[in-house]
């Protein structure tokens, strides 16, 4: 991501230190200005890549366009405002859903395990770190599927009542339980963030363990974290479309599913839909980065800002941020 | 009053060649995704740090493709329209042809994150280390192989460590692209015994067996290669 | 203190939980006593269930209306979700839907978990290839090709395992898939070369794709379709019996076939399959 490069230090950086962005600078880490030969050879190197890419781009749209894809019949329905409003919002907004509330209880998750994991008592640190870890260790989609298909079996074997487990609620419990864990580890990261004279000065004037953290670290904190929390929204939002495998209605089960049932354009479907998803996702990371340039630039916080980049989380131990 | 479905552990026992069979899998895909993924997501940041902006825009345009498209779509465009539309066969045994599939799809989504955790990398060499590259007259080949990658590479273990761990367990979502796994053997011993809590902790264990021991070399090897600032 | 603070934040993520699940709501336990149904059909099997632009259509979406009407329910009052091979007897279970009728075949293995009304129709499974593929004739002659394995399906299993009307067991390499429309993606790639299933979700792909595909016309199966039901709803179950013997004598069950698998010519018989009793 384009912003500054700082990583998270545990001192307070002085404002003198906070390097304005300098992708200038970046790119010349590697290379000097060019010289007139430099410059001759960009431009060769320019030409060759610019052939070689087209050569791909028109390998594909010819191999696709040999096997009928383009047939307008198969786009066709893209053009129906029907399809749109039938199958496609709807999926949307399914997907929108499932990431919304997901994302909402990952959040206290989060700040529940997150707190769990600093406090001073080793019962409540330990199980709360075996929950954190254990979660991010097991695959969502292992979890998506016991979640879905556990709760009846074993509810059976002891003669109890069924719960109800819908595909929305295994997606979410399964979303939660996941991000959340990642979520705990962004939530300590931040609090830690905090410079230690800050809870030190809090204790000073008297504060309590409850205060201090309410009052002085987690509204810092919160302004650190925001940038690495809305970048873990885009994992959330990808990982949404797992509910396709227990058949949740989200916008890759109406979309490409359904759509392609209709109609027999698979491919199309899925190039329409993939589309929506990424323009999704670069409005979430663009957010992330917005807020992090602005939290960067305010004073309000001592708090280094936690990157939306996922690559400069401290201690991002096991899997967190990516994929 | 059926215990079993708490206590049970024996369909762990009686299926355990196919489950081992099955986490074979997951981690024939997972080496051969690991090394993929490394060598194009080095190539997509040679490509975004180049000075040559159109290699500039196709290592971008790729990355937040990729990077923001969900992994299930991406394995499904490998499986139904590389292989099935556009012909793409890359062996005529269909489970070899859906590995390979499935390491490619893989592969090209973890490459994207492969690629960002290089460039930060390579953003946290300061430049006075390159200054002082040039300054002793090493080229740009030179001065990215011995002096800016060493030092990135190292400052990237953790990251790729995480990218690892995650790229390990999204070999689950390969069941979408035709090739079966251990999350696809679970779902089958779900179908067959029910989903019974010993099944899924017998499957979880696996996972953990393979992503923690990975997750502390890997922060073993970031403390140990650490570069000293 | 954070202590009392993070159980009163865990008890507010249980609540909201709950509350989202509807945990706490109650239903009547029998179809026949409810006012309102929801029942699960296939959403991307043309002719069977469909979930076109204008709603959910197609032969189980008829027999469900029918069913439903004979039962008292109003068909504004019928909820359509969708129900896949490999998640109907999960659905049934847990309470997603009341009610199956999604190409659903009464079988040995399924009837410990699910209570089957029915049958309302016998069809066979059969298998489609490509129309320009001579190689394949019958069930012996897939010996080696390429056949789809969908998730949740047992139609693949009865060529390479059995049982099959012809006792055969044909080493077959199967392909896995997540649906029948990614198998039609594949069978028109040449990833595989055959699929397996019910001549009526085979004949709706016919009607859907045209002439490309011809169905191989090797019937090796009875598929006894059913409706699904909750484990232990007998009275639900014979009040379905009762409209699907309705359904047979107005001859709303021949015009029904007609309608949606006359174009394919997909023979029909007129009486009425002999109820299974529930069980």
């Amino acid at each position: 991501m384009g912003g500054g490069t700082m990583t998270v230090t545990t001192e307070a950086p002085t404002p003198k230190a906070r390097p304005a962005r300098k992708s200038k600078q970046q790119v010349s880490v590697l290379f000097d200005a060019p010289g007139p030969r430099a410059r001759l050879r960009n431009n060769v190197i320019t030409l060759v890549a610019a052939v070689i890419l087209l050569g791909i781009v028109y390998a594909i749209v010819a191999r696709l366009n040999e096997a009928d894809q383009f047939q307008g019949k198969l786009w066709e329905p893209f053009l129906d405002g029907k399809v749109w409003t039938e199958f496609i919002l709807p999926g949307l907004v399914g997907t929108l859903k499932v990431t919304v509330v997901a994302a909402v209880l990952a959040m206290l998750f989060g700040i529940v395990f997150g707190l769990g994991r600093l406090s001073d008592h080793w019962w409540v640190r330990w199980p709360s770190a075996a929950i954190v870890e254990g979660f991010r260790a097991i695959p969502l989609l292992l979890l998506i599927f016991f979640i879905f298909s556990g709760p009846p079996t074993i509810a059976n074997g002891l003669n109890r009542e069924f719960p109800e487990v819908t595909a929305f609620t295994a997606v979410v419990i399964g979303l939660t339980l996941y991000n959340g864990s990642v979520l705990a580890e962004i939530v300590r990261a931040g609090i830690n963030a905090v410079p230690r004279g800050q809870s030190e000065a809090a204790y000073a004037v008297g504060l309590r363990k409850g205060g201090v953290m309410r009052l002085v670290l987690l509204p810092q904190a919160t302004t650190a974290m925001l940038p690495a929390i809305v970048s873990q929204m885009v994992v959330l939002l990808k990982d949404s479309a797992l509910g396709w495998i227990v058949a949740y209605e989200d916008l890759l089960n109406a979309g490409f599913r359904v759509v392609g049932a209709n109609y027999g354009n698979l491919i199309p479907a899925a190039i329409v839909i993939t589309l929506i998803y990424i323009l999704l996702n670069m409005a979430l990371g663009y957010l992330a980065q917005w807020l992090e340039g602005r939290s960067r630039r305010s004073r309000k916080s001592a708090a280094t800002t936690l990157s939306a980049d996922p690559n400069k989380l401290p201690e991002s131990g096991l899997g967190g941020g990516v994929a | 009053m059926n215990w079993n479905v708490l206590f049970d552990f024996s369909p762990l026992v009686d299926e355990f060649d196919k489950i081992l069979g099955a986490f074979w899998s997951t981690i024939r895909l997972s080496l051969m995704t690991g090394v993929l993924a490394l060598i194009l997501g080095t190539i997509l940041a040679g490509m975004r740090v180049s000075p040559t902006p159109v290699l500039r825009a196709a290592g971008t345009f790729y990355v937040n493709t990729l990077r923001n498209t969900p992994l299930t779509l991406v394995l499904l465009f490998c499986s139904l329209a590389l292989s099935d539309t556009l012909g793409l066969k890359l062996s005529n045994v269909s489970t070899v042809n859906f590995y390979w599939l499935a390491v490619f799809g893989l592969s090209a989504y973890t490459a994207a994150f492969v690629c960002e955790a290089l460039r930060s990398g390579i953003n946290t060499v300061p430049v006075g280390q390159a200054e002082a590259a040039r300054a002793i007259g090493l080229t740009f080949t030179q001065s990215l192989r011995m002096v800016v990658l060493p030092q990135a590479f190292r400052a990237v273990i953790a990251p790729l460590g995480s990218i690892t761990i995650a790229m390990m367990k999204n070999t689950t979502v390969v069941l979408v692209a035709s090739y079966l796994e251990a999350a696809a053997l679970m779902k089958d011993m779900f179908e067959e015994y029910g989903a019974t809590l010993p099944i899924f902790l017998g499957f979880a264990a696996g996972f953990m067996i393979l992503t923690l021991p990975t997750g502390f070399l890997f922060g073993w090897a970031a403390k140990r290669w650490a570069v000293a600032r | 203190m954070r202590v009392r603070r993070i159980g009163v934040a865990l008890a507010g993520v249980a609540a909201v939980g709950m509350a989202l699940t509807g945990c706490s709501e109650k239903k009547a336990s029998s179809v026949a006593d409810k006012d309102k149904l929801i029942i699960g059909v296939k959403y991307d099997q043309p002719s069977l269930g469909l979930k076109t632009t204008s709603g959910v259509e197609g032969i189980d979406v008829d027999v469900a209306k029918y069913i439903a009407k004979k039962l008292g329910v109003a068909e504004k009052d019928i909820e359509f979700k969708e129900a896949r091979s490999a998640n109907r007897e999960t659905f049934l279970q847990n309470g997603t839907v009341d009610m199956i009728i999604a190409t659903y075949s009464i079988t040995e293995a399924r009837k410990p978990k699910v209570t089957f009304a029915g049958p309302w129709v016998i069809t066979h499974q059969d298998i489609m290839i490509r129309s320009d593929d001579t190689s394949i004739k019958d069930l012996a002659s897939l010996k080696g090709k390429k056949l789809c394995a969908v998730s949740g399906s047992n139609s693949w299993k009865n060529i390479t395992e059995g049982p099959n009307k012809l006792n055969l067991k044909v080493a077959t390499e199967t392909v896995p898939a997540q649906g029948y429309d990614e198998c039609m993606t594949k069978l028109k790639g040449k990833s595989i070369d055959a699929i397996s299933t019910d001549a009526t979700i085979l004949a709706g792909f016919v009607n859907r794709e045209g002439s490309s595909f011809k169905v191989a016309n090797a019937a090796f199966t009875d598929e006894k379709y059913g409706v699904g039901l909750k484990k232990g709803d007998t009275k639900g179950c014979e009040a379905i019996n009762k409209a699907i013997a309705d359904m047979y004598k107005d001859g709303t069950a021949q015009q029904l076939w007609t309608k949606w698998f006359g174009k394919a010519n997909l023979p029909f018989e007129t009486a009425q399959p002999p109820a299974e009793g529930c069980a």
